[in-house]
C-alpha cells in the first residue's frame, strides 16, 4: 500500500526558502487587495490569524502524529480514535484533577490506543489499515462507555463531560501585542496598526498580532514541537534507526537495527501527539469533552501530513492552511464570502499561467472554476452554513488531488515487516 | 599480514536443502590479500556458500577458519564481528537517506545520542580516501549512479572493520568504465591487506581480477586455477562441464507459418533503453531460445510480449495480426501463454486452492468459464488432469497452492499453460526449481506441444535446457540480440562468450 | 493432519473472539459495581423473546447490507470507509424522488432503490476514480467524502427537499413517500413489526456471494486483492478494477438506509439512523468478509445491541456493549491473523505428508 497510488512518484521538490516567502508575500498582498475591496475586515485581522493558530494546532499534532508512525513504516489511521481517547481522559482528568492531570492524561489515553495499534499491526501483523480503523470505532465506543459511568449524573451525560473548571496559562507578546511585564500593561503595537486598516500594514500587523496574543502553553509546546521533531528525526541516533526501518527495514536489520521496537516506539509517539491534540481541544477550544468534537482531524492531519511531504515543516506549513481555512469558518461569513472572490481570481490567474504553459486541461479547470467561484461570490450575499462546514473536507481532497503526484513517502510505509524475511 | 597467511578456509563444507544438495564437500582456500574468484552457472552452488560464509546459513557439515582459527558463525553479526563483509548482489541500502546515514546506521558515531556527523564524515573521507572511493557522504543514495552505490555498500563493511571482503556478482549492473574503477578500487584493497572474494560468472572479467580462480560445479569444486594457466575457453568447459547436451536427432517439426514475429521492439527504462532494436519470427512447431545473462533485458521483453509494458518502438503480430496496443486480457484470450520467472510474484495466488490456481490467465475461457460464470466442475477436472499428466505431487486440486513445494508450483504452471493449447507459449525459466526427473518430464511435454505446432519462446539460464531445446538460439547482451547461433553446433564456450561480451558477432 | 482438521482450525477466530470478549465486558461489569452473571442472564432472558428477536433482525439488516458493501471493497484490497456517507445521501436522495412520483407499488420501490444504488455507487466512484487517476488513497477521500456528503445532504435537505411546514412541527424531513413506495411489514407483532426489506437483503446476500464466488468478474474481483501483480499478468485491468469495485461497494452502500425507509421512517429525517456505516465496517470485519459470516456477525451484533437494551433498566449502563463489541472486532481482526498462519504451517505439513503417502503408493504399485 502506498499512499501515491498507482501513478509514478515524482522526485520530492527541495522547497526554497525564498520562493516560499515570495508566495506568502504575493498571497499576503492578494487578500490585502481583497479585504479593501470587500471590507472584509476579518480576513486579514488578528482575531483570525489568531483562531487560525488555534484551529491549526491539533492538525499539526495529528500530522506530527502520523509523521512519526509513517517515517518508521506504519500507517496510522487510527489517529482519530486516539485523538478522541485524549479528548474524553484529557477531560475527566481536567474535572477530576486540574488542566495540567488532563493534559497528562490525553496524551497517555492516545498512547494507549497506539500500543493497540501497535500490537495488532506490528507485532501480530493486522493489516494496518484494517486497525487503524478498529481502534477509531473502538475509541468511539469506549469514551461513549466511560462518558456514560464517569459523567453522568455528575453534571454531564453520555455525550459530554461536565465544564472542565480551570484553564492553562496565557501568554502574549507585551509590547508588541499588548501583553503584561512584570505586571505592568505594555503597549499594543500590532492592535494600534491593525485597527488603522492600512493597505497591507494593517493585515501584517493582523497576522502578526494573532500569533503572539493569548497564546497558550500547549500552542507554544506545539509549535515547538516541529524544530524538535526534525533535530530528533534527522540529527539522532535514534531518529536514524526509526527512519531506516521506514526507508529499508531489511537493510536495517542486517545492520543490527531493532526495527519491531523502533515501529513500536513511532507509533505510540503518534499516539500520544494525537491525545495531546484531544486534550487541546478540550482545555483550549471547548472547554468540555463532547462526542463527535474531534470532527475529522485525525484524518485532515494525515492530509497535512502528505501533503507536507512527511516533513515538519511542511506539516506545518500544510496545518496552518487548514487552520485559517478554519477559523474563517467561525469568524465571519462575510470572510468566507470575500474568501470566494480571492480563491476566484487566483485561479484565473492560475489558469493563465496555464494557458501560457500550453497545459490546456490544466488551464480549462482551473478558468472554469475560477469563473465559476466568482460567479457564486456575485450572485450571493452570504454562504452557506452547510458550504462552510465541509470547507475543510473540500480542502483537504483538493490538497491529496492535487499534490499527490509529486510526492516522496518514506519507501518502505505501509509495507508490513516481519523479521528475516524480505517481502519487497 | 602477509600474503602467505590463509585468511579464509573452507574445507568440507556440505549443504542440502529439500530436494537438493547445494554445497558438496567445497574445500576453499584463500590467502591474505589475494583477490580470489568463485566461478560457476546459475545454481552451482555459489550463493548459498556465500550465504555460509557470510552467517546467513549454516553448513551440515565442514568447517570455516578464519586467520587459521576455527569459527562457528550463528548470524551476520558473528561474521561482522570476524571481520567478513558482504557486498551484496542487490544492494542494501535505502535510497532516500545520505550515503552518510546508510553507512553508520546500527554503529553510529554519536554523542548522548546526537549523531556526530563530523566524526562520521571524517572517517567516511578517510576510508575514501585511503581506498580510493571516492563519495560525498552528504548525497542521496537515490541519486547516485549503480557504480557508486557499491562504493558506499564497500565502505559500509570497511566502516564496520571488515579485512574480507566478498563480492556477489559487482559487475552485473556496472558499465565497463565503472568495472575498470572497481577492479582499481579492489587492487588498491588487495594491497593494503584486504581479502577478496569476488563471484561471477563473467569469465573475461575474472581473468582480468583475479589471483586465483575456484571453478564451482553442481556443488562441488571443480578446479583451483591460476589466470596465466587458463583462457576464457577453458574455464567455460570447466564451469559448464565438458560434456555437451547433445541436442536428440528428432525430426524438424518447424513450419513455414509464423506464429509470432517481432520487429524492431524497443523499451525504455528511465533515461536508458533497457531493449533495443529486437526482432525476431517463432514459427510454429519452433522453439526460440534467448541465451543472456540475468538483467540485459529478458525482462522487459517479456513483459513487452505479454502486455504488462508498453514498447517505445516496434510491434508485436501474433498470427499476421498487430497486437502491439492490445490489453493483456485480449493477448491471454488470443493464446500467448505465459510461464513467469517468478512464480510468487506473477504466477500463483497462494492462499487460493489449485483449482483457482490453474484458471489464473484463462479464467475467460472454457473449461474454467461458461459463460460469465465459473465452471467449477470444470476447473476440478482439467486440475486433475494436470495434476496427473504434469506429476505434481498434492493431496488434490482442493490444496492451497502454499502448500506445495516450489517445483510442484512449477509443474502446475507448466501443466496449466500447456493444457491451455496456446498458440505461442512465452516460458521464463520453465524448469527453475524442479528436480531432475520432473524437468526431464516437463521436457518431453515441450517436444510434444512443439510437434503439435506449438511456437515456443524460451529463455533460460539453463544452457543445457536451451541447447537441448531450441531450434533456434539469440543471445541478448544489454538490450540488444547479439548472436543467432544453430545449437546443434553452438559450443558452450562459444554461448558463453556471446553472453558475456566477450565476443562479438559480425551479425545477430 | 487432515483437510477437515485444518478447517477446525479457523473456528478458533469466532470463539476466541467471543470467549475474550465476555472476559472483557465482565471485567468492565465488575470495575462498575455490576453483577456479570445477572447481566448476561438478564440479557438471555430479554434477547430470546420473540419481539426482542423481531428487533434483532430488524436491527441486522441494514447492518448486513452495510456489512457487504464494504465487504466487497475489503475483498479487493479496497478499504471503503465511505459508507457512510453513501447511505446517507443515497437515502437522502431516493427519499426524496420517491416522494415525488407516484408509480405502481412495485416499479416505486425499484426506483427508489435504483436512484439509491446509482447515488451510493457515484459517491464512492469520485474516490475510485481519485484514486487511479491521482493516486489518492481512497481512505482519507472516502472519510473526507463522508464529512462532504452530510454537509451537502443537509443543505439539499433544508433549502430544497424538505417538506412544507405544518405549523409549529420543528422536524426536517423530505416528503413522505406515498404508500405505493411503502413495504409493508413482513409479521405484525405487538411491539416491533418485522420489516419486509430482510427478504431483499437476503437475496442481495446471495447476489453478493455468486458475484463474487462464482463469476468470471468475481475470480478477477478476488486475484486482485490476492496477488494483484499475478492478476495482472492473468489479464486483468488494475485501474478498471478498482473503479468497478469502488462503484460495486457504494452502489450496496446505498441500499443500507433502505430497510428503516421502506418500514418505518417512510421519508429521510433529521433523525434517520446514522453511524450504520461503520457499524457494517465492524460486521465486515467480524464476518471475514464472507456474505454468511457478514450474516452471523450482524445478527451478532443486532442482537447483542437489543438485549442490552434491558440493561438500563438494571441500572447498568447498556454501553458495556460497545466495549464487548469493541474487543469482538479487535480479537477477531488478530485471531485471523494468528490462525491464518496457524494453517499455512498445517496446509504444508499436511501437503507433505499427503505426498508422501502418494510416493510411497507409487513405489508399492511399480514394486
Amino acid at each position: 500500500m502506498s499512499w501515491a497510488g498507482p501513478t509514478e512518484l515524482g522526485r520530492g521538490r527541495r522547497i526554497d526558502p525564498r520562493r516560499l516567502l515570495a508566495l506568502v508575500a504575493v498571497l499576503l498582498v492578494g487578500m490585502s487587495v481583497v479585504r479593501v475591496v470587500t471590507g472584509a475586515n476579518d480576513l486579514t485581522s488578528s482575531g483570525t490569524f489568531g483562531a487560525a493558530l488555534r484551529l491549526a494546532v491539533p492538525i499539526l499534532l495529528a500530522g506530527l502524529g502520523g509523521l512519526y508512525a509513517e517515517r518508521t513504516g506504519v500507517v496510522n489511521i487510527g489517529l482519530e480514535g486516539m485523538m478522541i481517547l485524549g479528548t474524553w481522559f484529557g477531560a475527566w482528568g481536567g474535572v477530576e484533577f486540574g488542566p495540567w492531570w488532563g493534559v497528562v492524561l490525553g496524551v497517555a489515553g492516545g498512547a494507549l490506543g497506539a500500543l493497540i495499534h501497535a500490537v495488532a499491526s506490528v507485532t501480530f501483523g493486522v493489516n494496518q489499515i484494517v486497525s487503524g480503523v478498529a481502534i477509531n470505532i473502538i475509541a468511539a465506543g469506549v469514551a461513549r462507555f466511560l462518558s456514560v459511568i464517569a459523567f453522568t449524573g455528575h453534571g454531564g451525560g453520555a455525550t459530554q463531560s461536565p465544564q472542565v473548571s480551570a484553564a492553562l496559562p496565557r501568554f502574549t507578546m507585551p509590547f508588541l501585542a499588548g501583553g503584561g511585564l512584570l505586571g505592568w500593561d505594555t503597549p499594543d503595537l500590532f492592535g494600534w496598526l491593525e485597527r488603522r486598516h492600512w493597505f497591507l500594514v494593517g493585515d501584517l500587523a493582523g497576522l502578526l498580532g494573532g500569533i503572539t496574543r493569548n497564546l497558550s502553553v500547549l500552542t507554544v509546546l506545539t509549535i515547538l514541537l516541529v524544530p524538535a521533531t526534525f533535530v530528533f528525526l534527522w540529527r539522532t541516533r535514534l531518529g536514524l534507526r526509526m527512519r531506516s526501518a521506514g526507508e529499508n527495514p531489511w537493510a536495517a536489520e542486517s545492520l543490527g537495527v531493532r526495527v519491531e521496537r523502533v515501529k513500536y516506539l513511532g507509533v505510540v509517539i503518534s499516539g500520544a501527539l494525537a491525545g495531546l491534540a484531544g486534550a487541546f481541544l478540550v482545555f483550549e477550544a471547548a472547554g468540555i469533552y463532547r462526542e463527535g468534537q474531534t470532527g475529522g482531524r485525525g484524518f485532515i492531519g494525515l492530509a497535512a501530513m502528505i501533503f507536507g511531504n512527511w516533513r515538519p515543516t511542511g506539516v506545518a506549513a500544510a496545518a496552518s492552511l487548514f487552520g485559517y481555512a478554519d477559523a474563517l469558518n467561525l469568524r465571519s461569513n462575510a470572510a468566507i464570502h470575500a474568501l470566494l472572490l480571492f480563491i476566484g481570481a487566483a485561479l484565473l490567474v492560475l489558469g493563465a499561467w496555464y494557458l501560457w504553459r500550453r497545459r490546456f486541461a490544466g488551464a480549462a479547470i482551473a478558468l472554469g472554476v475560477g469563473v465559476l467561484m466568482l460567479v457564486w461570490y456575485a450572485v450571493t450575499d452570504t454562504v452557506a452554513r452547510e458550504f462552510i462546514f465541509i470547507t475543510p473536507y473540500v480542502a483537504t481532497l483538493l490538497v491529496l488531488t492535487v499534490a499527490s503526484q509529486r510526492l516522496r513517502p518514506p519507501a518502505a510505509d505501509g509495507v508490513p515487516y516481519r523479521r528475516g524475511q524480505q517481502t519487497s | 599480514m602477509s600474503r602467505d597467511t590463509v585468511a579464509v578456509e573452507l574445507a568440507g563444507i556440505t549443504k542440502t536443502f529439500p530436494g537438493v544438495v547445494a554445497n558438496d564437500d567445497i574445500h576453499l582456500r584463500v590467502r591474505s590479500g589475494e583477490i580470489h574468484a568463485i566461478v560457476g552457472e546459475n545454481g552451482a552452488g555459489k550463493s548459498t556458500l556465500m550465504k555460509i560464509l557470510y552467517g546467513m546459513l549454516r553448513p551440515d557439515r565442514g568447517t570455516i577458519a578464519i586467520d587459521g582459527r576455527e569459527v562457528h558463525f550463528r548470524s551476520p553479526k558473528d561474521a561482522i564481528a570476524a571481520g567478513i563483509g558482504m557486498v551484496h548482489q542487490h544492494f542494501m541500502l535505502a535510497d532516500n537517506l545520505t550515503v552518510l546515514e546508510n553507512v553508520v546506521l546500527g554503529s553510529e558515531p554519536a554523542h548522548a545520542g546526537m549523531l556526530a556527523f563530523e566524526e562520521a564524515r571524517r572517517r567516511i573521507r578517510e576510508l575514501s580516501e585511503t581506498y580510493g572511493l571516492p563519495l560525498d557522504p552528504d548525497r542521496r543514495v537515490e541519486d547516485l549512479t549503480v557504480g557508486e552505490r557499491q562504493r558506499v555498500e564497500i565502505i559500509k563493511v570497511l566502516f564496520r572493520g571488515a579485512r574480507t571482503l566478498i563480492l556477489d556478482e559487482p559487475t552485473a549492473v556496472l558499465v565497463p568504465q565503472e568495472v575498470e574503477e572497481l577492479f582499481r578500487n579492489l587492487r588498491d584493497l588487495a594491497a593494503r591487506g584486504v581479502t577478496i572474494l569476488f563471484i561471477s560468472h563473467k569469465l573475461d572479467e575474472v581473468l582480468e581480477i583475479a589471483d586465483t580462480i575456484t571453478v564451482i560445479r553442481a556443488g562441488r569444486t571443480v578446479a583451483t586455477v591460476k589466470p596465466e594457466e587458463v583462457d576464457v575457453h577453458r574455464l567455460a568447459e570447466l564451469m559448464v562441464g565438458s560434456e555437451l547436451p547433445t541436442p536428440e536427432t528428432r525430426e524438424v517439426t518447424v513450419t513455414e507459418h509464423v506464429a509470432l514475429a517481432v520487429r524492431g521492439l524497443g523499451v525504455r527504462v528511465e533515461e536508458r533503453w533497457a531493449l533495443q532494436d529486437v526482432s525476431f519470427e517463432i514459427r510454429r512447431g519452433e522453439i526460440v531460445g534467448i541465451a543472456g545473462v540475468e538483467g540485459n533485458g529478458q525482462r522487459e521483453l517479456v513483459e513487452a510480449l505479454i502486455g504488462l509494458r508498453r514498447p517505445d518502438a516496434g510491434t508485436i503480430e501474433l498470427e499476421g495480426e498487430d497486437v502491439t496496443a492490445w490489453s493483456t486480457r485480449r493477448r491471454r484470450e488470443a493464446g500467448i501463454g505465459y510461464i513467469p520467472e517468478d512464480r510468487h510474484v506473477w504466477g500463483l495466488l497462494l492462499p487460493s486452492p489449485l483449482w483457482e490456481n490453474a484458471m489464473l490467465g484463462h479464467q475467460t475461457q472454457p473449461p474454467f468459464a461458461r459463460g460469465a460464470f465459473v465452471d467449477r466442475d470444470g476447473a476440478r477436472v482439467r486440475t486433475v488432469e494436470i495434476i496427473r499428466d504434469y506429476h505434481v505431487m498434492t493431496p488434490g486440486p482442493d490444496t492451497p497452492a502454499l502448500a506445495l513445494s516450489g517445483g510442484n508450483q512449477q509443474k502446475l504452471i507448466v501443466g496449466r499453460e500447456m493444457a491451455a493449447s496456446p498458440r505461442v507459449l512465452i516460458a521464463a525459466q520453465p524448469t527453475r526449481g524442479i528436480d531432475v526427473g520432473a524437468q526431464a518430464a516437463v521436457w518431453e511435454q515441450i517436444r510434444a506441444a512443439r510437434a503439435a505446432g506449438l511456437a515456443l519462446l524460451l529463455i533460460s539460464a539453463d544452457l543445457e535446457e536451451l541447447i537441448g531445446l531450441s531450434d533456434t538460439l539469440h543471445v541478448i547482451l544489454r538490450g540488444r540480440f547479439v548472436a543467432r547461433l544453430d545449437p546443434s553446433t553452438a559450443t558452450p564456450e562459444e554461448l558463453g562468450s556471446y553472453m558475456t561480451g566477450a565476443r562479438e558477432a559480425a551479425s545477430a | 493432519m487432515s483437510r477437515w482438521r485444518i478447517r477446525l482450525l479457523w473456528l478458533l477466530v469466532p470463539f476466541s473472539a467471543i470467549a475474550l470478549a465476555f472476559l472483557v465486558s465482565s471485567i468492565a461489569l465488575l470495575a462498575i459495581g455490576a453483577s456479570p452473571p445477572a447481566a448476561f442472564r438478564s440479557m438471555l432472558q430479554y434477547g430470546v423473546r420473540p419481539t426482542s428477536l423481531v428487533s434483532m433482525v430488524n436491527r441486522a439488516v441494514p447492518l448486513y447490507v452495510a456489512g457487504l458493501a464494504v465487504a466487497i471493497g475489503f475483498k479487493m484490497n479496497l478499504f471503503n470507509i465511505g459508507v457512510e456517507g453513501q447511505y446517507r445521501i443515497g437515502a437522502l436522495l431516493s427519499a426524496a424522488v420517491g416522494a415525488a412520483v407516484a408509480l405502481p407499488p412495485v416499479l416505486h420501490i425499484a426506483l427508489i432503490m435504483l436512484v439509491a444504488i446509482v447515488v451510493g455507487a457515484a459517491w464512492a466512484g469520485i474516490a475510485g476514480v481519485l484514486k487511479v487517476k491521482r493516486g489518492v488513497h481512497e481512505v482519507v477521500a472516502t472519510i473526507m467524502l463522508n464529512f462532504i456528503a452530510t454537509g451537502l445532504g443537509a443543505y439539499l435537505l433544508a433549502n430544497y427537499l424538505r417538506k412544507p411546514r405544518v405549523g409549529s412541527e420543528l422536524l426536517i424531513a423530505t416528503r413522505p413517500i406515498p404508500a405505493s413506495g411503502q413495504l409493508p411489514p413482513l409479521l405484525v407483532t405487538g411491539g416491533e413489526d418485522l420489516r419486509s426489506f430482510v427478504l431483499i437483503a437476503a437475496v442481495l446476500g446471495v447476489l453478493v456471494y455468486v458475484l463474487v464466488w462464482r463469476t468470471r468478474f468475481g475470480y478477477d474481483l478476488r486475484a486482485s486483492g490476492v496477488n494483484p501483480t499475478a492478476a495482472q499478468a492473468s489479464g486483468v485491468d488494475p485501474n478498471r478494477m478498482i473503479v468497478t469495485t469502488m462503484l460495486l461497494s457504494g452502489a450496496i452502500a446505498g441500499l443500507i438506509g433502505m430497510s428503516d425507509l421502506f418500514g418505518y421512517f417512510h421519508a429521510y429525517t433529521l433523525d434517520f439512523p446514522t453511524g450504520l456505516g461503520f457499524d457494517g465496517i465492524a460486521v465486515a470485519l467480524v464476518g471475514l468478509n464472507h456474505p454468511a459470516g457478514i450474516a452471523v456477525a450482524a445478527m451478532l451484533f443486532g442482537w447483542v445491541d437489543r438485549a442490552a437494551q434491558i440493561l438500563d433498566l438494571e441500572g447498568v449502563p447498556k454501553e458495556v456493549i460497545v466495549i464487548t463489541k469493541g474487543v469482538i472486532i479487535l480479537s477477531v481482526v488478530v485471531a485471523y491473523e494468528v490462525v491464518r498462519r496457524l494453517v499455512q504451517v498445517a496446509e504444508v505439513k499436511a501437503a507433505a505428508e499427503e505426498t508422501r503417502r502418494l510416493e510411497r503408493e507409487k513405489e508399492a504399485v511399480a514394486a
